[in-house]
């Protein structure tokens, strides 16, 4: 119980208000009221509290296994220095900065976090942040849509399947029709026919990630954006694993008006899917188009450079329906996080980690790509994760499943969301994936190359 | 003393050593694919150490003082949540993870599922969205797809919303394509049931409501609402941002709603860190279970805990992974603290504490609907106004000078100079008699030196900040 009460005060609080007692109090009409006590197991004192849920903490295995898990949620390292500073109680238990006076640290932090969103991304703005890398597409493919007045969004079938899934959750509300790009046989966009689809200006945006789902960059080249801008139609890029931000051409650099992403790389735990922490940037244009928070630099009244929540005018709680969005709380701690993970490492260190995920992610695919059987599924340049092929006559599945008896978590498998790709596993290799890992990997994808082709024997 | 940013400090090559210095990435990838210059600052590590910590100095905090923000339920975070939730276990697990190797995991997203239905009533909860508004818009497209279903979907075209509701609401209903229609409050601060029958019809999707009321008042027809909204085919929504006055006493799916979310940041103590993350839970009426969005937690007879990925009349999946799990464990160990008897106790204390405020309070502040509330009651300063030009925002301001964080102002909207004071069950007698004070003592400051509450904040880091100028000059990024 983290309640101080004591039964005197009680006694006496219950005086002052008038009432005789705790149950008088809550009373409610006889129709509503709960039948009997609530059926949640008695409470626990904390040192078993503690124990019973380490316990669960514990049955998650998976994470003592070597892994190359990636799509979507990346393993980094994190500075110690990141989560001794996140963690200081005053920045944990605050709550959005209503109270500007007594919130400059906090408003302060916010600042740079959307001016650290605009060098990474090279585009004008940024907000305080939104949910995640999937919702920040919809929210971007939304500010599209009140852009230009159009209802329809196409997407890249190689932007990630539950970013695309959330999408189409999103538009299914607004009742918006969203329509996909395929992929080419390298593992990039197919853009042929992008220009007459695009002729009768039905589509509010073009969404395209780079790197793709695939690790692929996928970029889209110059006389395609310029296709896509003389329709009128906005250019949405989306980044999925922001470390890439460090060494990538920027999504400002190849025409993007509206980046979206997901910066959970930064400092950010994968924790099992959440929370992290979407970004949304755009060029100034979209400036009151954009959702979410919005801190801006202003002065007070005795001189002072000060912080504020700015352009409220879009918000829900002033817009009610008229806003544009609904959302309300953002990712300002997950936010936080990560901008002290960037002032952490710096310029310096961050682009050394990047470069690190490229050398380690290209030492893999050779490794992989060395053993009989296995092959790099697609030909494009890649920044930290790999598809690769594997032997037609075991599938990925079982892969996977002969490497997990060997603690190991070989990757995903493609197949779950492309039939075209069901010989295929997606690995992901960062800087903290070292030489012995991908060692480990190679020995026991070689053993099941030599199980495979023993049972092709046996067979023929 | 403004804190440089962090921008305008450092030198290149500052940086402590994070990482080994390895290849270029021109050895892998072609020039075409790479960035210009990466104009990011190096800075010391104790640089940055100082930098943040001066930053968290100056940002008011549960830990630093009584923060009675309205409808926020700013409790206190316990400790034991954050250790639980770090723990290399949940932490550094993937959510690629297969099932089977994740079986920790999956059980505290079963039993926290477990223990939402049984203290709210509901059937069961997806913990998909990840926070209240995200809910609402979850809940929302699982009625689109239950009408849908029924072959209503063009016929219920329209949402009910009273006055009293957060911003939130009439917001996700625009997001769901739904025609909001607002609902004004009756004379004693509820939904009136006249009214309700007058709005509601065939094209009724859904009634949101909270309850207790952003007033701080039970909807004491709430039956009757429940009842008449059925009547006519229409869904009830809960809106759980005040659930905190609820646990063991009533449940939302005894007064007949169908539809739910509870804000884990505020009931069940996840810190609020700034504005975020949060988690925002949905809850559904049997008839409602098949259209929550997926992944769901299941377990089978071998007592194996599984993610459930396709399901034929699921919305879909509402953010890039399942939940927001670290708050989901934090959660779930906030419950097993307090147990259900513990609970029950919880949201006994915070209706206690906001009564004992309130009833100190009114002796100088009017607080227009004069009954027991539930967990937060409004006082208004519109009579103070008229006699001294002290406005609900200046008392606030100058709260801050007190050391307290300010109530929310000027919402409910329906409340002229409104003061929303939510106490919350942590804070003992001595803290909020410290309030009470420091709040008499601007009322009668105002009444007799209006100017020194108007002047106020005077002693935080700055004063009152240039809003128009922020909105009309924005400045939203630092630009060398």
């Amino acid at each position: 119980m983290y309640a101080p009460h004591t039964d005197s005060d009680i006694a006496e609080m219950l005086a002052v208000v008038g009432v005789s007692s705790l149950e008088e109090l809550v009373e409610v009409p006889d129709a509503v009221a709960i039948a009997g006590p609530l059926d949640v197991p008695p409470s626990l004192p904390e040192i078993e509290l503690a124990a019973k849920i380490a316990g669960y903490a514990k049955a998650n295995t998976a994470v003592g296994y070597t892994s190359f898990l990636g799509a979507g949620a990346y393993r980094h390292y994190c500075p110690p220095v990141v989560m001794s500073l996140a963690m200081r109680g005053e920045f944990l238990t605050a709550y959005t900065p209503y109270q500007a006076e007594v919130s400059q640290g906090y408003l302060q932090a916010i600042y740079e976090w959307q001016t650290y969103v605009c060098l990474l991304t090279g585009l004008d703005i940024a907000n305080a942040s939104v949910y995640d890398g999937a919702t920040a597409l919809a929210e971007g493919a939304i500010m599209a849509v009140n852009a230009t007045g159009r209802r329809a969004i196409l997407v890249s079938r190689a932007v990630h399947p539950n970013y695309r899934a959330v999408l189409r959750t999103y538009a299914r509300g607004l009742e918006l029709d969203v329509e996909e790009l395929p992929v080419a046989p390298d593992g990039t966009t197919d853009t042929t026919n992008l220009e007459a689809r695009l002729a009768d200006k039905r589509f509010a945006a073009v969404v395209v990630q780079s790197p793709n789902f695939f690790g692929s960059i996928d970029a889209p080249a110059a006389d395609v954006v310029a296709a896509i801008k003389a329709t009128g139609t906005i250019l949405i890029g989306v980044v999925a694993e922001a470390m890439s931000l460090a060494v990538l051409a920027t999504p400002a650099s190849w025409g993007a008006e509206i980046a979206v992403g997901e910066g959970q790389s930064f400092g950010n735990p994968v924790a099992y899917g959440g929370p992290y922490v979407g970004f949304i940037a755009s060029t100034k244009e979209h400036m009151r188009r954009i959702p979410g928070r919005l801190v801006g630099r202003s002065v007070d009244n005795r001189g002072n450079d000060a912080f504020t929540l700015t352009l409220q005018a879009r918000e829900q709680h002033i817009r009610r329906e008229k806003a544009t969005s609904n959302i309300c709380t953002n990712q300002a701690h997950c936010a936080l996080v990560a901008t002290i993970y960037l002032a952490a490492v710096g310029a310096s260190g961050l682009r050394r980690a990047a470069v690190l995920n490229v050398e380690r992610t290209y030492a893999l695919a050779e490794r992989v790509a060395a053993i009989d059987g296995f092959s790099r599924a697609l030909g494009a340049p890649v920044f930290n994760e790999v598809a690769v092929r594997v032997p037609a006559t075991f599938g990925a599945a079982r892969v996977l499943a002969e490497l997990e008896r060997r603690s190991i978590l070989g990757g995903v498998d493609l197949g779950r969301w492309y039939p075209e790709f069901a010989d295929c596993v997606l690995m992901n290799a960062t800087e903290v994936t070292t030489p012995e890992d991908i060692d480990a990997l190679c020995v026991a994808l070689g053993d099941i190359a030599a199980a495979a082709r023993e049972s092709a024997a046996v067979h023929v | 003393m403004s804190e440089r940013l962090i921008f305008e400090t450092g030198q290149p090559g500052r940086a402590n050593t994070y990482f080994p210095n390895g290849r270029t990435a021109d050895e892998f990838l072609p020039a075409s694919a790479l960035r210009d210059a990466l104009p990011l600052p190096d800075n010391s590590e104790l640089d940055v150490v100082r930098h943040f910590t001066r930053l968290s100095q100056k940002t008011f905090a549960i830990d630093t003082g009584f923060y009675p923000l309205g409808s926020c339920t700013m409790k206190y975070n316990p400790r034991v949540n954050e250790a639980m939730a770090s723990q290399p276990g949940f932490k550094d697990l993937h959510p690629y993870a297969p099932d089977p190797l994740a079986q920790g995991a999956l059980r505290v997203m079963y039993e926290l599922e477990r223990s939402l239905s049984a203290i709210f009533g509901m059937s069961a909860f997806s913990l998909n969205p990840a926070a209240g508004a995200h809910a609402e818009l979850t809940a929302l497209l699982i009625a689109k797809a239950y009408f849908a279903k029924i072959g209503q979907g063009a016929s219920r075209t329209t949402v009910i919303v009273p006055d009293t509701a957060h911003g939130t609401n009439p917001a996700s209903a625009a997001m769901v394509g739904y025609k909001v229609i607002s609902l004004p409050s009756d004379a004693r601060g509820r939904v009136g049931l006249e009214e309700l029958k007058a709005a509601i019809g065939d094209d009724t999707a859904v009634c949101m409501m909270t309850n207790p009321n952003t007033l701080g008042l039970f909807e004491d027809h709430i039956h009757e609402i429940a009842e008449a909204v059925h009547a006519v085919g229409g869904l009830m929504y809960y809106d759980g941002a005040n659930a905190n006055a609820l646990m063991g006493n009533a449940r939302p799916g005894d007064m007949g709603f169908d539809l739910m979310h509870l804000n884990l940041h505020k009931t069940f103590s996840i810190p609020h860190g700034g504005g975020g993350a949060g988690h925002g839970p949905v809850g559904v009426a049997e008839r409602l279970v098949p259209f929550l969005p997926v992944p769901i937690v299941t377990l089978d007879e071998s007592g194996a805990y599984h993610l459930e990925h396709e399901r034929e009349d699921a919305i879909g999946t509402m953010r890039s992974f399942w939940s927001n799990f670290s708050h989901a464990v934090r959660a779930l160990t906030y419950i097993y603290a307090n147990g259900g008897e513990g609970l029950t106790r919880v949201s006994q204390l915070a209706v206690l504490n906001a009564n004992y405020v309130r009833a100190r309070v009114k002796e100088f502040l009017p607080t227009p609907y004069d009954e027991t509330c539930r967990h937060e009651f409004v006082a208004t300063a519109q009579e103070l106004k008229r006699e001294t030009g002290v406005r609900a925002l200046d008392i606030a301001k100058a709260l801050l000078d007190r050391g307290y964080h300010a109530p929310t102002v000027y919402f409910p909207l329906l409340v002229p100079e409104c003061l929303m004071i939510e106490p919350t069950e942590t804070e003992s007698k001595e803290t909020l008699d410290g309030f009470i004070a420091a709040l008499r003592d601007v009322v009668e400051t105002a009444k007799r030196d209006p100017q020194a509450i108007l002047d106020a904040p005077v002693h935080t880091v700055v004063g009152r900040i240039d809003e128009t100028r922020a909105a009309r000059h924005p400045d939203l990024r630092w630009v060398g």
